[in-house]
């Protein structure tokens, strides 16, 4: 029997090693979502005053919880930065930053844990836009103010939320068509045929629902403009690659690309050029694109996109307003777009990308 | 009559039966939207490039059937699948575009290090998963589900910290090559032809594929013949490493960068997908090769085919999940025999009627 010995030795071994593995990988894993346990000690540091002398409290730091959806592209890391620059400790703010690599889940997890920590206010860039109920409610019972920012949610009872501020999503959209309008009026083709194609976000994020919207509008009052097909891409360049690719399969003649992100733009741009066709004022194929990234103004720069429409990231500085007139006692409005702009090939654009932040 | 038998009676038959069934939808549609009716097989040559969806299917299904090829090993020798493969080409992707564009950089037109080093350290990070994953199904006899699970999980999270939490770009000409063109092919079709061919000729030129084959159907039974079973089943495990290693590589030179997040997403599943279209038995022991290739190649089809028809993406995936039941249905033993006994009373009827 020594050899079953053995074996349930091993076997034993082979056990305890997995599960010191495991207990690397929660490590591992938690590691990427931000300096955790380093915050929390700080938050420490922090808290003590309030509860020694509640009537300082208004003299302290603001304590600022903020969910983040993740890193996935260019605008997210622009808009974390807006965060990191304006939630800072000269503005008197102490910033509690999560990332939550794009998963909901972490989401929750994060917002529970700011409950814990009794945070002021809670930022939060929602991923999707259900299944925020009974979180919200937890932290109205807490009496901390949620405040949505980017992407929406929704629940049943708005009053769960202070506010909403982002984009104008569907300004953006129907200021494309818009674009659109006056670009082909310009060079003369106010009356031919256009076809189009949408490479649309994930579908059902609010970026994407707005976009499409706000195209369709547009799309509507013109007979000329034939919207061929409308596929997700998932905001993602590879996805926008392949799609593309299966477009210019599809369709022997495309006008116009309308692509709602920056990235799925460069992944179309790529089918594009690899058809053998070119895009571009100079091109055959006009694109419009979305975010407005720095990478997306140099492509603008280099002749291959036609028109980018700003999804403004700074979203920072008016949610710091916002939280200082709830300071105030002042009620705030309950959806708050920021300002944005757009950029074509006839502008200087030299000097606006040495500008852009992301 | 006879012939037609030894064809259907081939092991290859139906995987390939499959596949072009899948593929004849397209002549339907074809016919039915009143375009040519070989529109979907069309391969022309544009910008001094092949150009067309049989392309398409053997460009975009490159990486699942370099993945196939390890993993049709792995079920083979070790009865069990190795999940971690999709998270493995993240990070091997992750580790190079660390490499070519410095530590901490997000986006980068110049290499930092040559691309080599790049190309060397993907494949390298992709065999020490594979030999980290072989250690412990091996030599440990952990279950490989079990075993392939720590990377599946963790090796995500380390592609991340390797990238900083960043979207690494690598916007640079000479990395782009092996998700671009050499000559008027594909770039990735090539390299998925010399893995596919440097693994079949060693598998038939040398007795591994033997050996490999009775240790998955009898792993002590082997021992005792002289084989070293656990160094083969390490092997086999090490090849499937390296082949998400490549499969990693391939995948982030088509986007020029490092996606952590959505590089090889669910393609573990996609890979033991092909195995299975392929005829295999996921209970290891006997494999073809061949049959795991032709299953990756057909679920890109069905992707493809499915985007032909205008499919919304959002609804791909039930579709894909009915033709996938229907083609594993086909393969199934006991719709075999159901097949056999239907056809043997056929015969027994006209045989009576003749009588």
């Amino acid at each position: 029997m020594d050899s079953k010995r053995a074996g349930g030795s091993i076997l034993a071994a082979a056990a305890a090693l997995v599960l010191f593995m495991t207990g690397c990988t929660e490590k591992e894993q938690s590691a990427p979502e931000t300096e955790f346990p380093k915050v929390e000690e700080s938050v420490l540091e922090a808290v003590p005053p309030y509860e020694e002398d509640a009537a300082s409290r208004n003299g302290a730091y603001l304590v600022v919880g903020f969910s983040q959806v993740g890193s996935e592209s260019d605008w997210r890391i622009g808009n974390t930065e807006s965060y990191r620059n304006t939630f800072t400790a000269e503005n008197g703010y102490y910033l509690i930053y999560e990332d939550a690599q794009q998963k909901q889940e972490n989401q929750l997890k994060a917002v529970r844990n700011f409950i814990l920590q009794e945070v002021d206010y809670i930022v939060v860039d929602p991923i999707v836009e259900v299944g925020w109920d009974s979180v919200f409610q937890e932290a109205k019972d807490a009496g901390i103010p949620v405040i949505l920012a980017d992407r929406s949610v929704s629940v049943e009872d708005e009053n769960l939320y202070t506010c909403w501020v982002g984009s104008d999503f569907q300004r953006e959209g129907r200021r494309a068509g818009e674009w659109l309008q006056n670009h082909l009026r310009a060079s003369g083709r106010g009356e031919d045929e256009i076809r189009i194609v949408t490479l649309q976000g994930t579908l059902g994020s609010t970026a994407q629902i707005g976009r499409t919207e706000g195209f369709q509008e547009v799309l509507e009052q013109q007979e000329n403009w034939i919207m061929l097909e409308q596929q997700s891409g998932d905001f993602t360049q590879a996805k926008g690659q392949e799609v593309m690719e299966q477009f210019l399969e599809s369709y022997e003649d495309i006008d116009v690309v309308v692509s709602e992100n920056d990235n799925m733009t460069f992944g179309a741009i790529e089918a594009i050029e690899k058809s053998g066709r070119t895009c571009g004022p100079d091109g055959d194929i006009i694109i419009i694109s979305f975010d407005a990234g720095r990478a997306a103004l140099e492509t603008l720069k280099d002749g291959k996109i036609n028109a980018v429409f700003e999804c403004n990231p700074d979203l920072a500085p008016l949610v710091s307003e916002i939280i200082q007139r709830l300071e105030r006692g002042e009620t705030v409005e309950k959806v708050q777009y920021v300002e944005e702009a757009y950029f074509d090939s006839t502008m200087d654009l030299e000097r606006i990308i040495e500008e852009q932040s992301y | 009559m006879n012939k037609m038998k030894k064809i259907t009676g081939m092991s290859l038959f139906l995987p390939i039966f499959c596949m072009l069934l899948v593929m004849a939808v397209n002549i339907v549609y074809d016919i039915s939207s009143g375009n040519f009716a070989f529109n979907f097989f069309t391969i022309s040559v544009r910008n001094g490039v092949l150009y067309g969806r049989l392309i398409d299917i053997l460009n975009r299904g490159s990486e699942v059937a370099i993945l196939a090829i390890g993993m049709t090993l792995v079920v083979s020798a070790s009865a069990g699948t190795d999940i971690s493969v999709g998270s493995v080409m993240s990070l091997a992707a992750s580790f190079c575009c660390m490499l070519l564009a410095g530590y901490g950089v997000s986006s980068t037109n110049d290499l930092a290090a040559p691309l080599l080093v790049g190309v060397l350290g993907a494949i390298l990070m992709g065999c020490l998963c594979g030999a980290f994953n072989g250690f412990l199904v091996a030599y440990l006899n952990v279950q490989p589900m079990v075993a392939t699970l720590i990377l599946f999980s963790a090796a995500r999270a380390i592609g991340l910290l390797l990238c900083n939490n960043l979207i690494v770009y690598v916007r640079n000409e000479s990395f782009q090559f092996f998700g671009g063109y050499v000559g008027f092919l594909p770039t990735p079709i090539v390299i998925a032809a010399i893995c596919i061919v440097i693994v079949a000729v060693l598998l038939k030129k040398t007795a591994l594929g033997l050996y490999i084959q009775s240790v998955g159907i009898n792993k002590r039974a082997s021992r005792i013949a002289g084989l070293n079973s656990a160094r083969i089943i390490f092997l086999c495990y090490l090849v499937c490493g390296l082949a998400a290693g490549i499969a990693g590589l391939v995948s982030s030179s088509r986007i020029s960068s490092a996606d952590s997040n959505n590089i090889g997403l669910n393609y573990e599943l996609d890979a033991i997908l092909a195995v299975a279209l392929g005829g295999n038995s996921l209970g290891g022991g006997k494999f073809n090769l061949a049959g795991s290739i032709i299953g990756a190649y057909t679920i890109q089809a069905i992707s493809t085919t499915l985007y032909a028809l205008g499919v919304s993406t959002e609804q791909a995936p039930v579709y894909k999940a009915i033709i996938v039941i229907l083609i594993v249905t086909i393969q199934a033993p006991p719709f075999k025999a159901w097949m056999k006994r239907m056809s043997a009373k056929r015969a027994l009827q006209k045989g009576g009627a003749a009588a």
